[in-house]
Formats: C-alpha cells, sequence, structure tokens
C-alpha cells in the first residue's frame, strides 16, 4: 500500500471496488473506502434490475402467486412456492393434509439438494482451491467435480418428477399439488438417494478438512424453528439473541430500510438497527439436534464446533444440509403413498396472512393480503439476501482491516470470497469480483 | 483459461431470474463434454475468469428495462458473431413486462420506501426491440435439452431441430387427455410453442404459455371457445399476461378481451 498527503495529516486513503460480484446469482458490485487502516465506508452496490413483483402481485388470482413469485428465483423457486402457498393458505384458513406436508417437505429437499451441490462444487470450492471455476477445477479434480454435478442432478431428478420440471416447477397450487406422483415413481429414485447420502457424507470430510480464514464476529442468526423438526416449511421464527416469535410477528422486528446503492431493500433488526445472519449456518447452529441421526452424527464428528461463528464454514453447514436433504428425503420417499387428493379444496375468502419457511439461502418471509373474489390486493417478500446485505457490509467493515497488507487482486479475492460464504442470491443475489484500488 | 481454437462462449444477463443461464450447468451429464468443445470465455455466474471479445456464441437472459442496459445491450451485440436470446424475459420482456400495461412510477412507490433511487423505463421489452438477434430460445424457463441442441447446432454449422408446433401436439404425444375438452380447464396449449414437453396438462392443469406464441396462432378462437365455456374475460386476460404475456400474440390478444369486455 502506498500514502500520500492528502491534507494537513498524510491520510492512508484505499478504495476497494469490485464492478462484479461473479460465481453468485445475479448482479452486484462492491465498494470500499479505508482510511489509515479504519473503514470508512463499504457498499454493497446492488444494480440488478428491479422488477417490482410486489407491484404487479395485485390483482392476480391467489392461484397464479405460486407460479408468479417462482420466477423471482431460477435458483430457489421452490422457496418461493411454498412462502407463497404457505402465506396464502394462512389468509384463507386452508389447512393442508399431512400428507400434502410431507410431500413439499420432499419437493424442498430437492430444492435444497440441486442449490446447496451448486453451491458448494461449481461455485465456492473454487475458492478454497484457489481457481476461478469449477470448469478449471475439474481438471485436476475430476472425481470430486463430477461428484458435485451427480449430486446436483439427483435433486434436479426429485424436482422433475415432483414438479414437472426442476426450474419453476408446475406442480405446486395453494392447497397442495395439482398432481401427486405413484408410488413407483418415487422409489426409482432411491438408489440414485441412497448414493447421495453416502456422497453427500463424503462431501461433510471433504469441506471440513478446508482450510478456513481466522474470522468469527458476534452474529445475530436467524432461523425458522419447529418444535420436532429441523426447519423448512414452518414455522416460528427464532434468534441466537431470544427472538422467538409467530411470522405475523416478523415485520415488527425485522425493519426493510432503502439505501441509495441498492436496488434490494436491506434488512436489520427495528429495535437495535444491528445487522442478523440467516442461511445454513445459522440454521445449523440454532437447530443442530433436529437433524437427521447420519447429517447430525456428521457435522458433531466432522471436526467443526457448533455453533460455529466462522461465516467460511458455512460450506460446511450446507455440506450437513445436503446430508440431511438425502436422508430426509429417503424417509418421506420410504412412507410415501399416493394420497386420495393432491389439493385440499379452497373457500375462497377475504384474508391475510403470512409464512416464513427456509429457502436454501435462509428464511424467506411472504405476506398477502386476498379479497372475497380471490384477487391479492397486497404483497410483501422479504427474500433472505436482502437480510443478508448488511451482514454482508458489516462483515466487510471487520475483514477488511485484517487484509490490507495483500495486494490489490489478492484484496478483491479475499473480500469476494466472503461475501461468497452467504451465497448470495442477487436476483432475489454467482463468482466474480473486479477490485479498483484508489491510492492517494 | 488460455485462448485457443475453441469457439468462445459469453453468457451476458440483464433483467431475469437466472434460471435460464442455470440451464448451462443444469446439463450435469453433458457440462464436461461441452467445455472441451467451447471457451467458456464470460459467463459470470460460473467463473471469475474473463476472456474479452469478441465472442463467436453470445448467449443473452433477460429483457431490457434501464436506462444502463438499453446500452449495455448494444457493447453485448457489437461484441457477439451469434447472438442468441434464452428464455421468455430475453425473447418476449418477462412477467416484469406486467408494468407495459401499468403506472410503472406507481409500481416503485409501492415497492421501494424511495422511488427516487430507481432508475428503470416504462416499459420491459425483449432484446430484439434494441438489437439484431439471430436466434431466439423460448421457455420460462428454456428446456436445457433444447439449448444443448442450439449450441450443438452452431459448432456443426447446421440450423437447429427444434419443433415448431403447439403444445397440444405434444399433448398428443404424450397421451394426455385434453384438459379443456375433458375438464374445461383453461389453457394456453393450442396457442403456445412447444417445447416444454407439455408437462402442465400432464399435471392435470392448463398450459400457462411459457413458451411464447407459436408462428400463426389463432387466439381469437381459442378466447371465443373457453368464454362459450365459462371463463371469464378477466380471467382470460390475466392467463395471457403471464411470462410471455408481451409477445404481440399474446398482447394483442389480451388487448382485444379488454376492449370487447372490460
Amino acid at each position: 500500500m502506498t500514502t500520500s498527503p492528502t491534507g494537513p495529516s498524510a491520510l492512508p486513503l484505499r478504495t476497494v471496488k469490485v464492478e462484479n460480484l461473479s460465481r453468485v446469482e445475479g448482479e452486484g458490485g462492491l465498494y470500499a473506502r479505508v482510511e489509515n487502516g479504519v473503514v470508512r465506508e463499504v457498499k454493497l452496490d446492488i444494480f440488478e434490475p428491479p422488477r417490482f413483483f410486489e407491484a404487479f402481485l395485485r390483482g392476480r388470482h391467489f392461484q397464479e402467486v405460486p407460479d408468479i413469485t417462482a420466477r423471482i428465483c431460477g435458483i430457489c423457486p421452490v422457496a418461493y412456492q411454498m412462502s407463497s402457498v404457505h402465506a396464502l393458505e394462512a389468509a384463507m384458513g386452508v389447512t393442508i393434509t399431512p400428507e400434502i406436508r410431507a410431500l413439499r417437505r420432499l419437493l424442498y429437499c430437492g430444492e435444497w439438494i440441486e442449490s446447496h451441490a451448486l453451491h458448494i462444487y461449481l461455485l465456492q470450492a473454487p475458492d478454497f482451491l484457489g481457481y476461478d471455476s469449477a470448469i478449471a477445477m475439474a481438471a485436476d479434480h475430476p472425481k470430486e467435480v463430477e461428484q458435485g454435478l451427480r449430486l446436483k442432478k439427483i435433486g434436479n431428478d426429485l424436482l422433475e418428477l415432483l414438479g414437472g420440471r426442476a426450474t419453476h416447477p408446475v406442480s405446486v397450487c395453494v392447497g397442495g399439488f395439482y398432481k401427486a406422483p405413484r408410488r413407483a415413481e418415487l422409489l426409482k429414485l432411491k438408489p440414485d438417494l441412497e448414493w447421495g447420502l453416502e456422497a453427500s457424507l463424503a462431501t461433510v470430510k471433504l469441506v471440513a478438512g478446508l482450510k478456513f480464514p481466522d474470522f468469527a464476529p458476534d452474529y445475530e442468526f436467524v432461523s425458522v424453528s419447529h418444535p420436532d423438526e429441523y426447519p423448512m416449511n414452518e414455522r416460528r421464527i427464532v434468534s441466537s439473541a431470544g427472538v422467538d416469535i409467530e411470522p405475523a410477528e416478523f415485520e415488527r422486528v425485522s425493519l426493510e430500510e432503502h439505501v441509495e446503492h441498492s436496488t434490494a431493500l436491506h434488512s436489520k433488526r427495528a429495535d437495535t438497527g444491528r445487522s442478523y445472519f440467516v442461511g445454513p449456518l445459522a440454521r445449523i447452529n440454532l437447530n443442530l439436534e433436529k437433524l437427521f441421526p447420519r447429517a447430525k452424527e456428521a457435522a458433531k464428528t466432522c471436526g467443526i464446533r457448533w455453533p460455529s461463528r466462522n461465516p467460511f464454514q458455512g460450506i460446511v453447514a450446507r455440506a450437513v444440509e445436503l446430508v440431511h436433504a438425502y436422508e430426509e428425503a429417503i424417509t418421506l420417499v420410504d412412507a410415501y403413498q399416493q394420497p386420495a387428493l393432491s389439493r385440499v379444496e379452497i373457500k375462497v375468502r377475504a384474508g391475510e396472512g403470512c409464512a416464513a419457511t427456509e429457502a436454501p439461502r435462509g428464511v424467506l418471509y411472504h405476506r398477502y393480503r386476498v379479497n372475497n373474489q380471490g384477487l391479492v390486493e397486497f404483497a410483501r417478500i422479504v427474500p433472505p439476501t436482502a437480510q443478508n446485505y448488511r451482514r454482508m457490509e458489516d462483515d466487510l467493515r471487520l475483514y477488511l482491516p485484517g487484509i490490507l497488507d495483500r495486494s490489490e487482486p489478492e484484496i478483491a479475492r479475499a473480500c469476494e470470497d466472503l461475501i461468497r460464504n452467504y451465497d448470495p442470491c442477487i436476483s432475489c443475489s454467482t463468482h466474480f469480483l473486479k477490485l479498483k484500488l484508489d491510492r492517494e | 483459461m488460455a485462448s485457443d481454437a475453441r469457439p468462445k462462449l459469453a453468457v451476458h444477463k440483464f433483467s431475469s431470474c437466472d434460471g435460464c443461464q442455470l440451464a448451462l450447468l443444469s446439463l450435469e451429464d453433458e457440462l464436461l463434454s461441452l467445455v472441451g468443445e467451447v471457451e467458456v470465455a464470460y459467463f459470470l455466474e460460473a467463473s471469475s475468469a474473463t476472456a474479452a471479445g469478441p465472442y463467436d456464441v453470445v448467449l443473452v437472459e433477460g429483457s431490457i428495462t434501464t436506462p444502463h442496459d438499453a446500452e449495455r445491450i448494444k457493447a453485448v451485440r457489437k461484441d457477439a458473431k451469434y447472438l442468441i436470446t434464452i428464455g421468455a424475459c430475453a425473447t418476449a420482456g418477462g412477467i416484469q413486462a406486467l408494468r407495459n400495461w401499468a403506472d410503472v412510477e406507481e409500481f416503485a412507490r409501492f415497492v421501494y420506501p424511495t422511488p427516487a433511487f430507481i432508475h428503470t423505463l416504462k416499459e420491459s421489452t425483449p432484446i430484439s426491440s434494441h438489437v439484431a438477434v439471430d436466434f431466439e430460445l423460448s421457455g420460462c424457463p428454456i428446456n436445457k435439452v433444447q439449448l444443448l441442441e442450439v449450441i450443438t447446432s452452431l459448432l456443426q454449422g447446421r440450423a437447429p431441430h427444434l419443433p415448431p408446433h403447439a403444445v397440444c401436439m405434444e399433448c398428443k404425444r404424450r397421451g394426455t387427455v385434453c384438459v379443456t375438452v375433458a375438464q374445461g380447464i383453461p389453457c394456453l396449449g393450442p396457442l403456445t410453442l412447444a417445447g416444454c414437453g407439455a408437462i402442465c396438462p400432464a399435471y392435470n392443469r392448463g398450459c400457462y404459455g411459457c413458451f411464447g406464441p407459436m408462428e400463426n396462432p389463432n387466439p381469437d378462437s381459442l378466447t371465443n371457445h373457453l368464454q362459450r365455456a365459462g371463463a371469464s374475460p378477466g380471467e382470460l386476460v390475466r392467463l395471457l399476461r403471464g411470462f410471455t404475456g408481451y409477445a404481440e400474440a399474446f398482447r394483442s390478444a389480451s388487448e382485444k378481451l379488454e376492449k370487447t369486455a372490460p
């Protein structure tokens, strides 16, 4: 780092600028200004063009909502479908059957598998192993990349069977599914799911052995919580700082803020103004004991101490959840009997309802108001990545002072690696930060 | 990756959900052989390494919704030998084109506490409204097998084999009983380009048109039939204004319905 006098006293001023984040979903960049080793300003520039989903959902029929909200994210469409159907069912007082509930969890397992395998192997592993992409990594580590691709493919196969296609599945509706699969169809997937369980256990070993930077901020972790299940579809929201609320109280506790450098809203705690952390690391830290047995065993024997406050160990949390999702999927397939009715009847009535489910990247909150014609009057959607933005900025603020002695490309790379821990979904948010350092 | 004799592939994103470029990464069985045939030169979602243009094949996802993107697409075109749009957003404007029938400033006020921070165009438009496009691949999302066919055909120097007919034909091939005839469910299958495999009727629901209109569809015939079967004009306007609602055939059909029965 070079410095030069800029006023009465010499102020070593550095600007860190990353034009385009890579290996993240969607488009964003990063800017930071450092003076005398003190980080003065950090901004995640989110320039993903706004699409106004909450505005054009107004006037649509409630049954169109899960199809439309799926399009918020091509990587986690099921999460958007799940939060919207649960919220709309709450609005109209619809109770689903245990069979439909189980099938929804199975569908969600498919998405967690596809999304987690994508992030672990194709988006984040190159950071730890020093490659620009999984494609480049495949030249030296073909077995691992092929394992990752197959783990991902099985998730997609499950989504295709239950939903017709992996991206924007067509089977989900308010009240259940347009069609439920036959037991024989699901059983055909079992050998692959069993392979996936073993391969995901191997994945935990692989990623737990990576070298993690020494970094552990004082996070408030937030996740959905259920008394007997690892959180996925329902229902309360809890935090490591003692929050324990119904989804209806979410907007009182979490506040969305609009900042000039972003087309995404940024969330913070309404009372303390502090950032918080959602995603696999938050889920494991808050729900370790509710993991399925082999996932729990893998978590406890992999050498990571939980709760972990090291965001770089998010890759291990994601791998443990990959085990869980495969394990739970096998259990659900074994128990599955095709229900007589794939969807419950809905009596349209005016009402308002909300729900939070666990998208692969964390808590996803939806609230809707419908009229007596079943048309949407109001919609609010709070995606996980929007909740993490402020936390990412806080992380950069804490992380930067420790790495300022490095070269410009190294600083950029380190900042980008830090952001990728969050698996940001910028369209709702992939892999590249271009660094610009201005030295004065 | 070092420059070599392989054709250079670039992927660019505009206003979209990422689901169509994800189709490349979802070619799990073919991905590693595909990257043996083409150099992935610019694909931010998959790689931090970028090589400068010009590129032989450029895949464009997303629609144009901001003044900045209206300029960026021109630069993308300049660097592209073949520009192929992938998906409903790039080909028809996407679901975000619902703003084209509304007041986008009201939309911004509804969604954002400080609408002044938001810079957006009044309309969401397909890539072809801004620059010349060499090939349009439909779908919300695209079918990854069709994407592979388009890339393969380019590498082989032939025209891609993609079905030109309606979704109805795919239902017949699959043996799906017509949901409109048998159950009275409104379905856009007779107007919609095949390619998805007619999954919606196979899952016991009507097609919602995500592959956009086929060539020379007859929307009047379908909307008249569905109205006789009991569908309201409002319901049909919503059905036509989905993920490809701004494509000409669907757009004119929904506007006509709106005029005749407000």
